[in-house]
């Protein structure tokens, strides 16, 4: 393809008008050149013979009259063995190895390829030459940590082709050829096993898309008994700053029950990426007793970093769990803060002079959000095989009001809302997950009728507490009073968790069942108590009872004794 | 030699307009008016037309005024000799004494990759037990001072500079009224720190553009300084003062308002200059105090809240003192676990107490029963107020913890407290020893 250029007309910020006498194409990659440094940038608009572009870089330095090549291309990412354990910028750059060139800061208009050109992978041809193929088919597979990644044909080969040529069993890069294909009209095509994908289209190449009813546990009470999410399907963890937000999402990405996890950095502090970069690795995933790090992938754009690439990070994040949604694993993706990409969306629109929305959002800020969550889903694939993409977006509305656009559109679309409360935050209940106010519409990973009890109390405690707000505790009947505290036995025990120790942070659904039947028993139970004291000093010590009940291994001796101590204790 | 326009097409706000080719996008130009010589920065080219933002404000700006580009962004010195020293908004220096053009470097330059972060694990000790107990500062952390106007901020930056154990303090002050600057002068020579201190100092007299350099100027020296193998501090004040700068060229260049006039922006421009907190491994540090003062003291108002979702925590200033609600340091469990095996206990154990006597206030002023509870717990938060929260009180970490214990000890029976046993078995005092608490000497 011949080489389209252009020259600059204007700058404005990271966006810079382009005047183009040839094709271009929307969304296409261009790059602004200056020096030896390549900015990559992004058409975002066309009029006549100006393109407007975002540039993923800082634009410092540019000039009028400087030269920008487009490359034809959408912005796209690499697909193929050796996602898992990266560390990526939004754009796919790799950090580490950028680290390794460049040292402490990150240079302007570098970029590295995405996967190791070098490495050899263990190829496995589930293929015969005659075989009939089309996108996302399985030629092979290659061992890529515990999974087993299934090589297929690129996404966008359409209709029926003929395998001409398969590779044998054998070590191969991911850039050498392992299969050639051919269509109906002799039209031949040379495969690797990498291959790009533009960021911003769904991937399509499954079979059927079904509906999500199985929970995704996540091991958090909370949520897998009051607020669950389903494989596949999408929820969002709104919050005032500070309430909880990241926290929960690092809790999740450890003991969620799903084969791979993607974090998507999104406009955050970098402090906290580094922690899970650095931790990840020493922590073992209990569920295959290997490397956390060996089921993650990391997507770091965090605040500081250009912003116009921060928009990109989400999708870029999306695509490569669509990716392997595909090989029929499930996929959880958590992008910390949505929020931030909205902005991003803002502050671009805003340089194009687009008509603002509420606090200048733009119009299309809603159908942009219900897109990306659009993304998720529960398929089937070619092969038969069942695969699921979770999305959990944190939402940071603008001083915690939650009647602000971004939460506002995310709710339309979600399946799930943890909404954080800053009170709970400030009395330290954590997870800070409002117990009423939230929602979901998935199934929970415990019995509906033990759930909807434990909510009852939970909505008349929080009555009572109000009543006595005014009246005072003397002006409440010990009826009402022992409500109030069965509520707050609830609140102590079972929705709060220490997400900090190995075992009350991971509890297991049966677990969760369990517990919740005991729980049930206690709510059920008309104590006689004589006064207030009594029946606070009650509760006491049976929270605490119940607490170091929820520190012990489930079933083990200890478990089993200490739930003696505490059905002895309800019995009285 | 670089060509001199003296064409102005539009002045507007404090953003004037020039034809000129072949500008570099933020390149400086220098405009000399009759009343002086500014620089000014190009924020947007559209073909030959080039907007300037001029940092000494548009005012007596004449169409014919002279303009010189420089060809290069703006830059700052960077050398031992600026220890020292104070300089201006363009980084000139304001003391009298000769200009530094020695090292330039560029200043907001790109960000540090993450992968190349660790995880911070140092304290920074103050003294001040509400912060060194219960939210403790952590070497590249970033931590404002939420506060409304009127409040010791200032005080309690130049404390916090002088006493804590950095080698090296860059000042950047942003519409700072004269006395403070003059205070913070003091302040440090008096504590002999002036010679390790750089000052960036714009003050509430001059244009508010001119401010808008101040952060970058004082953070990428501190980056230099850093690299290097220095402990840095970087103290802000006021960053309300840089926001509200940033929001009026966000007017004058006719951008859509996102939230009470402040651009959509905002988040991204505070986490840029944030976020050059770091701990270079194997090198120094940067750690940054900024000052957030709040409009109506509401947190809600676009700066604190914005701050706050970038900022890693925040001290609450309120009525003298570091409020133990709505503080948080979030990197303080980072570092209290290697310090005293009761620091964390002491930690949580106080402010639940506390919070449990600012119910039974709540209580008493509503007019319900006092229980004998209700009155230990008077008694403790008292002390607590008095003894550990007062910016008075000026002790280390050890001694605060000690004396944490002495405050328990005088009002509650061990079980009374809720703290582990070993706990009490080790630290919880002697009878006679807890009895000069009361009368204790800060
Ligand atoms: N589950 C939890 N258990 C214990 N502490 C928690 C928990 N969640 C949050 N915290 C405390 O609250 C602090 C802030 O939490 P976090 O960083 O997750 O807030 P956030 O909602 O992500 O805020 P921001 O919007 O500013 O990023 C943490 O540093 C920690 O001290
Ligand atoms: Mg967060």
């Amino acid at each position: 393809m011949s080489q389209v250029s252009g020259k600059i007309s204007g700058i404005n910020g990271n966006l810079i008008t382009v005047v183009v006498n040839d094709t271009i194409t929307q969304n296409e990659v261009a790059y602004a050149v200056k020096g030896d440094e390549h900015l990559k940038s992004e058409v975002i608009r066309i009029q006549g013979n100006k393109a407007f572009l975002q540039v993923f870089e800082s634009t410092k330095g540019l000039k009028v009259g400087d030269t920008v090549e487009f490359t034809g291309e959408l912005l796209s990412v690499q697909l193929g063995p050796g996602l898992l354990q990266q560390i990526y910028d939004g754009l796919q750059n790799p950090l580490p190895q950028l680290a390794e060139k460049h040292g402490f800061f990150l240079p302007r208009g570098q970029i590295l390829e995405a996967l190791d050109h070098d490495k050899k992978w263990d190829f496995t041809p589930k293929v015969k030459v005659g075989d009939k193929v089309s996108g996302g088919y399985y030629l092979g597979s290659v061992p890529e940590t515990q999974f087993t990644h299934y090589v297929m044909v690129p996404f966008d080969v359409q209709g029926e082709w003929t395998v001409e040529e398969i590779a044998d069993k054998g070590e191969y890069t991911v850039v050498e050829k392992i299969a050639s294909i051919k269509d109906e009209r002799g039209n031949v095509r040379d495969l690797q096993m990498q291959f790009d994908w533009p960021v911003k289209i769904p991937i399509q190449a499954y079979k059927q898309k079904l509906m999500p009813t199985d929970p995704l546990i996540t091991k958090v009470r909370i949520i897998d008994t009051f607020f669950p999410v389903a494989k596949g399907g999408t929820y969002c963890v709104p919050g005032p700053f500070g309430a909880g937000k990241t926290v929960i999402q690092q809790i999740t990405s450890r003991y969620a029950d799903v084969d791979i996890v993607i974090i998507a950095a999104c406009g955050e502090r970098a402090g906290e990426i580094v922690e899970t970069m650095r931790e990840f690795p020493e922590l073992t995933d209990p569920r295959t007793g290997r490397s956390l790090m060996e089921r993650t992938i990391i997507i770091a754009n965090t605040s500081s970093m250009p912003v116009a690439a921060r928009e990109a990070s989400v999708y870029t994040a999306t695509t490569l769990g669509e990716y392997y949604r595909q090989m029929g694993l499930g996929v959880l993706l958590l992008a910390d803060s949505t929020s931030r990409w909205a902005q991003a969306m803002r502050e671009l629109s805003g340089r194009l002079e687009e008509i603002p929305g509420e606090e200048a959002f733009p119009a299309y800020l809603e159908s942009r959000i219900a897109e990306f969550y659009e993304r998720s889903g529960l398929i089937e694939t070619h092969d038969g095989k069942v695969g699921s993409l979770t999305i959990g977006g944190t939402v940071s509305p603008a001083g915690g009001n939650f009647e602000e656009p971004v939460t506002q559109a995310t709710l339309k679309v979600v399946g799930a809302f943890h909404g954080l409360s800053r009170d709970r935050a400030n009395a330290r209940r954590f997870p800070s997950i409002h117990p009423l106010d939230s929602w979901s519409r998935y199934h929970s990973a415990v019995s509906e009728n033990l759930v909807e009890e434990a909510r009852k109390f939970l909505f008349r405690g929080s009555e009572v507490h109000q009543m006595m707000m005014v009246v005072g505790e003397d002006g409440t009947s010990l009826e009402d009073f022992e409500v109030y505290l069965k509520s707050e036995f609830v609140d102590a025990v079972y929705l709060q968790q220490n997400g900090f120790d190995p075992i009350d942070a991971a509890t297991s659904p049966e677990r969760q069942n369990h517990i919740s039947e005991i729980m049930n028993k206690i709510l059920h139970t008309d104590f006689t108590f004589d006064d207030k004291e009594q029946a606070r000093s009650f509760f006491y010590d049976l929270r605490q009872k119940f607490i170091d009940w929820n520190y012990m291994e489930y079933e083990s001796d200890d478990f089993k004794k200490q739930e003696k101590v505490i059905t002895d204790l309800i019995e009285g | 030699m670089r060509k001199v326009y003296n064409k102005i097409e539009s002045v507007s706000g404090n953003v004037i307009t020039v034809r000129a080719a072949d500008i570099h996008y933020e390149e400086l130009a220098e405009i000399t008016t009759r009343r002086c010589t500014s620089l000014a920065q190009v924020i947007k080219l559209e073909d030959d037309l080039v907007s300037l933002q001029v940092f000494a404000g548009s005012r007596g700006v004449s169409t014919n005024d002279e303009i010189r580009f420089l060809g290069h962004p703006m830059n700052v010195s960077f050398s031992e000799d600026m220890l020292g020293r104070i300089f201006n908004g363009s980084g000139v220096p304001r003391d009298g004494g000769p200009e530094i053009s020695e090292s330039v470097i560029e200043i907001a330059g790109p960000s540090v990759n993450p992968a190349k972060r660790i995880i911070p694990s140092r304290m920074i000790r103050t003294n001040i037990p509400m912060i060194d107990v219960f939210n403790s500062l952590v070497a590249s952390q970033k931590l404002p001072i939420f506060s409304v106007s009127g409040e010791p901020y200032n005080e309690l930056l130049a404390r916090i500079a002088l006493q804590a154990e950095v080698d090296m303090i860059i000042l950047g002050g942003i519409g700072l009224k004269f006395d403070q600057f003059m205070y913070f002068k003091n302040a440090l020579e008096e504590g002999g720190a002036l010679n390790r201190s750089i000052f960036f100092m714009h003050l509430a007299s001059e244009p508010i553009v001119e401010g808008l350099m101040v952060p970058d100027l004082a953070l990428a020296v501190a980056e230099k300084f850093a690299i290097s193998g220095k402990e840095v501090l970087v103290l802000l004040t006021d960053m309300t003062n840089f926001s509200d700068a940033l929001k009026e060229i966000a007017i004058t260049m006719e951008q859509v308002p996102s939230n009470r006039g402040y651009p959509g922006d905002l988040y991204s421009q505070l986490a840029s200059r944030y976020e050059k907190a770091v701990d270079f491994e194997g090198s120094g540090a940067i750690t940054i105090l900024g000052v957030t003062t709040m409009p109506g003291d509401d947190v809600t108002h676009p700066v604190p809240d914005n701050t706050g979702y970038i900022t890693e925590g925040q001290f609450y200033l309120r009525n003298g003192r570091i409020e133990p609600f709505g503080s948080l340091s979030r990197l303080k469990q980072l570092v209290n676990n290697k310090t005293r095996d009761d620091h964390r206990a002491i930690m949580d154990g106080m402010i639940q107490l506390y919070a449990q006597y600012l119910e039974t206030l709540e209580k008493r002023s509503m007019g319900f029963r006092m229980s004998s509870w209700d009155d230990k717990l008077i008694k403790y938060g008292e002390l607590f107020e008095s003894q550990m929260m007062s910016l008075q009180v000026n002790i280390p970490l050890e001694e605060a913890l000690d004396r944490g214990w002495s405050i328990l000890a005088e009002c509650f029976k061990p079980e009374e407290t809720g703290f582990r046993t070993e706990l009490v078995k080790q630290f919880w005092p002697k009878k006679e020893e807890a009895e000069g608490v009361a009368h204790g000497e800060n």
